[in-house]
């Protein structure tokens, strides 16, 4: 089993795509990790040496900041953000998009399920 | 896309000698600016800065963490639409 950064460990994948299963590994990090690696990309998880993994794991331990560290990085700058009362902040406390998008319409991601607001009818 | 790191940070030049003279006098006062362009510099933190949002200058009180923002951040230029009040009149506000 490969188990790299905690928790993680797909088997049947190409190590390319295996690593983008890491909080914080993508296709270009992965594609960089396994270069300075020396790993063929092509390779399948189950079919990495032990050795590898070990290099692997060792390689993302010292250089990259992944899953649980990257999560609170990015949700103690958000934290920062909404303390300091600026525009960004202003955006994250409204649950509302931060990067200046339309809100006219769309931006359902951000703004969470419809809510409808009815229309009262006068009756005859 | 963020500024070119060769220009440096910007800062409106009066606004930053202003600050520079209140350091040197030891003195706080509300500085009123118009430029919400300029970057907030270590120099400001502690200074209370009134930067104008199309109406009024609002007083924002720099701390340490504002640094490196823009002072325009600080100071919305939209009123948040509410529903339902047509009574109120948003443009009789002051």
């Amino acid at each position: 089993m490969a188990r790299i950064a905690g928790v993680d460990l797909p088997r049947d994948k190409r190590v390319e795509i295996a690593l983008t299963y890491i909080y914080g590994i993508g296709r270009s990090t992965s594609k960089k990790v396994l270069r300075d690696c020396q790993i063929d990309p092509d390779t399948k998880v189950r079919n990495l040496t032990d050795e590898e993994v070990v290099r692997l794991r060792s390689y993302i331990d010292q250089n990259l900041k992944v899953e649980g560290d990257l999560r609170r990085e990015v949700a103690q700058n958000i934290k920062r953000k909404m303390e300091i009362g600026c525009y960004q902040g202003l955006r994250h406390r409204m649950g509302l998009p931060v990067r200046g998008q339309r809100t006219h319409t769309n931006a359902r991601t951000r703004k969470g399920p419809r809510k409808t607001v009815g229309v009262k009818r006068k009756k005859k | 896309m963020g500024r070119s790191l060769k220009k440096g940070p910007y800062v409106d030049e009066k606004l930053y000698f202003k600050i520079e003279d209140l350091n040197r006098r030891n003195e706080k006062r509300v500085i009123k600016t118009w430029s919400r362009r300029s970057t907030i510099f270590p120099e400001m933190v502690g200074h209370t800065i009134a930067v104008y949002d199309g109406k009024r200058h609002v007083p924002v009180y720099i701390t340490e963490n504002m640094v490196g923002h823009k002072l325009g951040e600080f100071a919305p230029t939209r009123r948040r639409t509410k529903h339902g009040h047509a009574h109120e009149r948003p443009t009789r506000l002051k």
